[in-house]
């Protein structure tokens, strides 16, 4: 008789529900609850929160601009992996297409940096 | 596991192709042209890539295979045929795009900050809304000739990303443009959502991401029929978006109202063309033998839409909303084309979205004529009166409106004449009398304005109408030309259909 081979994955999710279920639980009823301002603020890696980001709450739009150009490199990379990995099986169409694919990329990062978008003031 | 390069055919996907390489040259012209001249450039790459494709499209018309790109692009006579609808709606929207008084100065300045009226000041212009077109029309060019899920989707993000921007770009009542871009993006992102759900369902069902498979799995009978329900019904909902079917309109009449008028003109038009493509193509030949279990539900849609569109168009009191609530009802005429799935609901149905298409660039275009110091009036009520000061642009769009309305002589009648007849051929009765009588209803809010044009007295309040630009005046003549040639001489056009439009499986 074979088992559903899911089995082991539903035991995973049982496994893991039942341990978070069980710390959160533990934690409340053993755990002395005495707090202080540190512990009750926002966990933010070691920096401290700022109230509110400045300029009156709108975030500098240079972080987006700055999170849409790595985006579009990260996107460049995700294609090139792969294509070096295969690349003497896709040979000359594989070597063209790439360079197609990155003068793509180039026109969309000539752009902004002719526009200003690598300024950062 | 070995890999082999594709094999593209290029002549029959070089349309896309061409307006792709366009939008870039067009990206390359923002960034490096000098600002002044960048206007004229940019309409002249956009024209001329537009007119370049469609070259390309009619030297491969006759051409018809499945591996255009390694069964990924299938291409036939109905994709040939709403492609060059496609172009042609885009370069008479193109012509609209051109007067760019309405477009924005700096789309990302906030409304009412300094940096705004600096840009207004330095009079700087959006020319950035060319590349965008392209790149839309590109995605629109794709959406219909896609024969796989994967590239349906990717098509479908081409087409939208590009639009959701464009909807933003409104010079007059920015927070209004800015409100409706955000609206069409986060509810477009959702229905996006819906597809891809409906794609992995679909997968799941018949192990193949290509139309031709998941036919073949739907004719096999051996897969679970509840993976292949679930996967047509959230696929449906991410086209019927696109299309503004009730009940998922919602976004349309603001996105209408908010973008801006040429911009409404373009999407109202082409991307009803491309996501009604993309429809037929899937429904035809994907979901065929699948019919009995899409079709009540499609029929109760379709018969929702064209009463709701038709209805609710009564109480507005703006005309770009009130064309957004009837190019809803039109979506629900046009579903009768695809529940018909017949060859002549096919050809009823690109015929419709011909003569439906251009009739909506050309109302636009009317639209944006009636202006006043602060921009554009669509107000219904400062429109009263117009036919006695400006007789000719008010008796253009009361063409526009009878031929919406599907009177004789227009070629709105030809299209609701075949599509109906299409239907009642396919025995869908209910169908009929929901399309008769909500045309009926839709005549009335028509004829309204007309009558509001024609016979009540102007209001003095500064509204008029500006003298057209060429290019306008040529989109506006251009489009009544073929609307009204459509109407009486309509034979040429149905037969080149009739015998060009199918879809290869």
């Amino acid at each position: 008789m074979s088992a559903n081979p899911y089995i082991p994955i539903l035991v995973i999710f049982a496994i893991g529900f039942g341990f978070a279920a069980f710390s959160v639980g533990i934690a409340a009823v053993t755990g002395p609850a005495r707090y202080n301002r540190a512990k009750l603020e926002a966990y933010e890696c070691g920096i401290e929160p700022s109230p509110q980001a400045l300029q009156g709450g709108r975030f500098p739009v240079k972080y987006f601009l700055t999170a849409m150009l790595f985006i579009v490199f990260d996107i460049e990379i995700v294609f090139l992996y792969p294509w070096a990995v295969t690349f003497d099986k896709l040979g000359l169409f594989g070597l063209v297409e790439m360079a197609i694919f990155i003068g793509t990329v180039f026109v969309a990062y000539a752009y902004v940096w002719r526009r200003g978008g690598l300024e950062w003031d | 596991m070995t890999f082999t390069a594709p094999v593209l055919n290029y002549a029959q996907l070089a349309p896309m192709l061409i307006v792709l390489g366009g939008a870039l040259i067009g990206v390359l012209i923002e960034a490096f042209g000098p600002r002044a001249s960048r206007h004229a450039s940019q309409l002249f790459i956009t024209v001329a890539s537009l007119v370049a494709a469609f070259a390309a499209l009619v030297r491969v018309r006759n051409q018809s295979s499945v591996d255009a790109a390694m069964g990924s692009v299938g291409f036939d006579g109905a994709g040939v045929l709403l492609q060059g609808t496609i172009l042609i709606i885009a370069l008479l929207s193109v012509f609209l795009i051109a007067d760019q008084e309405n477009f924005t100065a700096l789309a990302a300045a906030v409304p009412g900050s300094s940096e705004e009226r600096e840009s207004l000041q330095l009079d700087l212009r959006v020319t950035e809304v060319y590349p965008l077109t392209l790149f839309a029309v590109a995605g629109m060019l794709l959406f219909p000739v896609s024969t796989d899920l994967i590239t349906l989707f990717v098509a479908l993000e081409m087409l939208s990303l590009p639009l959701y921007l464009m909807a933003g770009l409104s010079r007059r009542r920015r927070l209004m443009s800015q409100e409706s871009a955000l609206k069409y993006f986060l509810l477009g992102a959702f229905s996006s959502a819906f597809l891809l759900f409906g794609v992995a369902y679909l997968y799941g069902y018949s192990n193949s991401v290509t139309f031709a498979g998941i036919q073949a799995s739907i004719t096999g009978g051996s897969g679970n029929d509840v993976f292949l329900l679930l996967g047509i019904a959230f696929i449906s909902v991410g086209l019927l978006f696109k299309v503004g079917a009730v009940p998922f309109h919602a976004w349309s009449p603001d996105v209408y109202q908010g973008a801006p008028t040429a911009i409404t003109g373009f999407m109202a038009a082409a991307t009803k063309v491309a996501a009604f493509g993309a429809i037929l193509r899937i429904f035809y030949v994907a979901f065929a033998n699948a019919e009995w279990q899409w079709k009540p539900a499609l029929v109760l849609i379709a018969i929702v839409t064209m009463v709701f569109g038709s209805v609710v168009a009564i109480t507005q009191r703006d005309v770009k909303r009130m064309l957004a609530y009837s190019s809803i009802a039109h979506a629900g005429f046009l579903l009768a084309g695809v529940i018909a799935l017949s060859k002549s609901g096919l050809d009823a149905s690109i015929f419709y979205l011909f003569a439906y298409g251009i009739a909506t660039v050309g109302a636009f275009g009317v639209v944006t004529l009636v202006r006043d110091s602060a921009g554009e009036v669509t107000d219904l009520n400062r429109w009263s009166g117009l036919g006695k000061r400006s007789p000719l642009v008010a008796s253009v769009f009361a063409f526009f409106l009878l031929a919406f309305a599907g009177i004789p002589l227009t070629s709105g009648f030809i299209g609701k004449f075949s599509i109906f007849s299409a239907a009642y051929e396919t025995g869908s009765t209910a169908i009929l009398i929901a399309g008769v009588l909500s045309s009926a209803i839709a005549a009335f809010f028509y004829i309204r304005v007309i009558v509001l044009m024609f016979f009540k007295d102007p209001v003095e309040d500064g509204t008029s109408v500006v003298i057209p630009s060429a290019l306008t005046t040529t989109t506006i003549a251009v489009t009544s030309l073929i609307t009204l040639i459509l109407g009486i001489f309509p034979a040429p056009l149905i037969n080149f259909i009739e015998s060009s439009a199918f879809f290869i499986r």
